[in-house]
């Protein structure tokens, strides 16, 4: 220890453990992102429709397989709230556990998705060279083929289902989450901190894991919010197609698909998924913006 | 020379290949002894940052031969040799990492050296840099510029260096801060016996800070002087003299 | 003053930020006459804030307000966008700190100051182009036609300042604002360009606010000199008197500057006291 160095006194108010240090973070961020009305009505509109997902066997009228095909068709009412359709089904149910199949194809492709784009991404910006050109040119394969193709094609090739569904949407969402870690890394890496670290001894990989992902993570949370939404409709289309959940699952696309031939003269049955994916992408596009004024550490 | 710590022979740096090779530093050289302050100065493309970046190791395309404490450094540098000589950068907002409390900051370069003793040795260069122990737990966009290029000293001196390479340190900071880092680091150098190899565009600061300074041009060192040198016009190059009248502050006196 | 260009009197701009809101600048009053103004200040003192504030150019975060700020008969306050818009540039010109991003990077170097020209007088692109040409002459640039065609990244930071102020100079306003111009620069082409500067500001009469960190080159180039702290002037005073400067703040901070002619071991290292922060401006006037 040197004796008479001056001391340059910090405010006694600040955090005094790491954990408090972290806390105080947090707090900042959930403030900054309270005060975006937007991002707010997103964040309700979601935790609402998780919520009915989660709950649906206790908030649901009637099983969502029950046929009574005395009452097709029939408009919303006391006893079916938002009608029921071609097979008698009531319609509300179906939406809620819909809700559930929609929810868990959108969170599972994520944690597919998401990770590997990262991973690519990353090895390819750092590394370059003729790493980064094969991994690109993979990237670029999958890039160029267009999303619901790639995924018809894949799930012509397993055959259908939930499971399949995922991996084929996965298939086409890594990419563009590939090149966004990728174009982060490739600023990040010329940053004095990390030739700061990289003067300590640390390895390729300590320089990756402890340093580039953490800055990326940011940019590829708000973007795979973002993505989200196309992930959705993706699923919806696929359902709509009937390669996705098979039927009687009252997936959302697969709901409007068996009411398309009653749109003009039922529009009700169409309505009510319908305006739930428009509803669940609505939310997680604007949680997603809004995580993005928050998750930016420089903005003041 | 008494014992020189770092000796830099025929160093030559380009880039590109082919028709297109930009020589950025040209078969130049110099000698540091243990203790000395050694200051590089020149204009924006001189060559003289990217001097210090090979030195530091963190460009292994060179030619020439670099030497601490006799013994050529390889160029891939193992963790002994990044040890001996540390370095801190000019923008103290890039050179820590944005989301990294002080305290991880800090905690790092020991655990890679594979150094123990982590909170002492943390404590301990805080209280070197005159920073208090509740610094621990800021995060880099909670402070000051002083107080980030205090950090980045600290961390610096953490694994124990005998070489710390200065990279325009105080050129972002304010005028008011740019005295308090500069004497910081006079006095860590007289406490610790450190050796500076200081890069700087700002000849007051140089003179100021170093024993010798070399000039750089294009490339080139064209001499080195002493701050006495400067004050009594002993300059042989006309480069020098142009770079001396244009850095002339001009109050004369107060 | 008598007929001053710019008169301002008590300007506070207040940021509002997530968590708090900044009081940037605090009662700022000072005049403009036809003079070289230099406004020095560390980073965070309003300098470059107020500058921009004259302009109405502050982000919309800001809050301005005044109790005067008048450009002649002008009030600036009360001006639409649209008798702003004819004030920027025509009558108010700023010089940025670095070309780099201050010059469009996809355009010739030429078409921009011929824009400039075009933008506030009726004429052919032809006479843009001669006018442009003309006045890169007239900053020092040995080979114009050449440099006309050239774009922004393939100039040095000394010739694309030249070029900025040859584009913001152009229609020759009355007052130019240049926020740090050569702060990007290196020393030997500071010279340089502020001789540029000096000799296009006598030739137009112009009136020039320079807003700068270095005291030293202020000192030199200035007549008049405000010194600011945390949003406030706390000295006003000539240039050439700056080494008999009262306020402890401008002291400390030519004292705590290195000096090739006084060798020290440790540096006099400036002391604030909080009462910097509400004391009145002294003059020496």
């Amino acid at each position: 220890m040197l004796e008479n160095a001056p001391i340059v006194p910090a405010s006694e108010q600040g955090p005094h453990t790491i954990r408090e240090a972290r806390a105080q973070q947090v707090k900042i961020m959930a403030l900054k992102m309270r005060r975006n009305t937007s991002a707010m009505i997103g964040l309700i509109l979601l935790v609402l429709i998780f919520s009915a997902a989660i709950f649906a066997p206790w908030i649901a009228t009637h099983d969502y397989t029950a046929q009574d095909l005395g009452n097709r068709l029939a408009l919303p009412s006391v006893t079916h709230w938002l009608g029921t359709d071609e097979l008698g089904r009531d319609i509300y149910s179906r939406v809620l556990y819909g809700g559930r199949i929609t929810l868990y194809i959108a969170c599972l492709t994520v944690l597919i998705a998401a990770p590997v784009g990262l991973a690519v991404g990353v090895i390819s910006g750092y590394f370059g060279g003729w790493i980064d050109m094969i991994l690109m040119r993979i990237t670029d394969i999958f890039l160029a083929l267009p999303s619901l193709i790639l995924a018809l094609a894949f799930v012509a090739a397993l055959g259908p289902g939930i499971e399949n569904a995922v991996i084929a949407i996965s298939l086409a969402s890594w990419p563009p989450i590939a090149r966004l870690a990728r174009t982060e890394t490739m600023m990040i890496r010329k940053a004095d901190y990390i030739a700061a670290v990289r003067l300590q001894g640390a390895t390729s990989w300590h320089i990756l894991l402890h340093h580039i992902v953490p800055t990326c993570m940011p940019s590829v949370i708000v973007r795979v919010t973002l993505n989200i939404t196309s992930i959705i409709l993706s699923a919806a289309g696929l359902g709509f197609l009937g390669l996705g959940a098979q039927p009687p699952s009252p997936e959302w696309g697969a709901m409007l698909s068996s009411a398309r031939q009653f749109i003009l003269s039922h529009g009700h049955i169409a309505a009510a998924p319908g305006i739930m994916i428009l509803l669940t992408s609505l939310a997680f596009n604007l949680v997603g913006d809004g995580l993005r004024d928050v998750l930016n550490p420089r903005q003041e | 020379m008494r014992d020189t710590l770092l000796d830099v022979e025929d160093l030559a740096v380009s880039y590109g290949s082919g028709a297109n090779v930009i020589t950025v530093v040209q078969e130049t050289g110099f000698r540091i002894a243990r203790g000395e302050s050694y200051g590089l100065i020149g204009e924006s493309g001189c060559g003289k940052s990217t001097i210090l970046r090979t030195v530091a190791g963190l460009n292994p395309h060179y030619e020439g031969r670099i030497l601490c404490q006799g013994h050529e450094l390889p160029r891939i540098r193992a963790r002994e040799h990044y040890r001996a000589m540390q370095m801190v950068f000019q923008d103290p907002y890039g050179s820590l990492h944005p989301y990294k409390m002080v305290q991880n900051v800090l905690a790092e370069p020991v655990k890679l050296m594979g150094l123990g003793d982590v909170q002492r040795r943390i404590d301990e260069v805080l209280h070197n840099v005159g920073l208090g122990p509740q610094f621990k737990f800021r995060y880099p966009h909670e402070l000051s510029g002083g107080q980030r290029q205090r950090v980045a000293i600290a961390r610096a001196l953490i694994v124990e260096p005998s070489l710390l390479l200065l990279d325009e340190p105080t050129s972002a900071l304010d005028v008011s801060v740019q005295a308090e880092i500069l004497n910081l680091l006079t006095r860590l150098r007289r406490d610790l016996g450190l050796t500076y190899l200081m890069v700087s565009h700002d000849l007051a600061v140089v003179a100021h800070m170093c024993d010798r300074i070399a000039i750089m041009q294009q490339g080139r060192i064209l001499e080195e002087l002493t701050g006495g040198d400067l004050r009594s016009g002993r300059m042989t190059a006309d480069y020098t003299r142009e770079f001396l009248t244009a850095s002339v502050p001009a109050l004369a006196c107060y | 003053m008598t007929d001053p260009i710019i008169s301002i009197r008590d300007l506070n701009i207040h940021f509002k930020g997530a968590l708090r809101t900044t009081h940037a600048v605090r009662g700022v009053s000072f005049d403009l006459g036809h003079e070289k103004l230099g406004i020095v200040g560390e980073s965070g003192s309003g300098k470059s804030q107020t500058g921009r504030a004259i302009m109405r150019l502050s982000a919309h975060t800001a809050r301005v307000c005044a109790d005067r700020m008048k450009f002649g008969d002008v009030d600036l306050l009360k001006a639409s966008e649209k008798q702003m818009c004819a004030i920027r540039g025509r009558d108010i010109a700023m010089i940025l700190q670095d070309p780099k991003f201050s010059l469009n990077p996809l355009m010739k170097v030429g078409d921009q100051i011929a824009e400039s020209y075009l933008t506030h007088h009726r004429a052919s692109k032809t006479e843009a182009r001669e006018r442009a040409l003309a006045m890169l002459e007239s900053v020092h640039i040995r080979d114009p036609k050449r440099v006309y065609d050239v774009l922004p990244h393939e100039v040095s930071g000394g010739m694309g300042q030249r070029i900025m102020i040859a584009m913001m100079l152009i229609p020759e306003p009355k007052v130019i604002i240049a926020d740090e111009p050569t702060s990007a620069l290196d020393v030997t082409v500071r010279r340089q360009v502020l001789t540029v500067l000096d000799e296009l500001v006598d030739r137009t009469r112009a009136s020039l606010i320079f807003i700068s960190h270095d005291l030293n080159l202020v000192a030199d180039f200035c007549d008049r000199v405000l010194v600011m702290y945390a949003g406030r002037i706390l000295e006003d005073l000539p240039a050439k008197d700056l080494g008999k400067a009262k306020h402890p703040y401008t002291r400390g901070l030519l004292g705590s500057l290195p000096r090739l002619d006084k060798p020290c071991d440790q540096l006099p290292v400036l002391c604030r006291d909080p009462a910097w922060l509400t004391e009145p401006v002294r003059s020496l006037q």
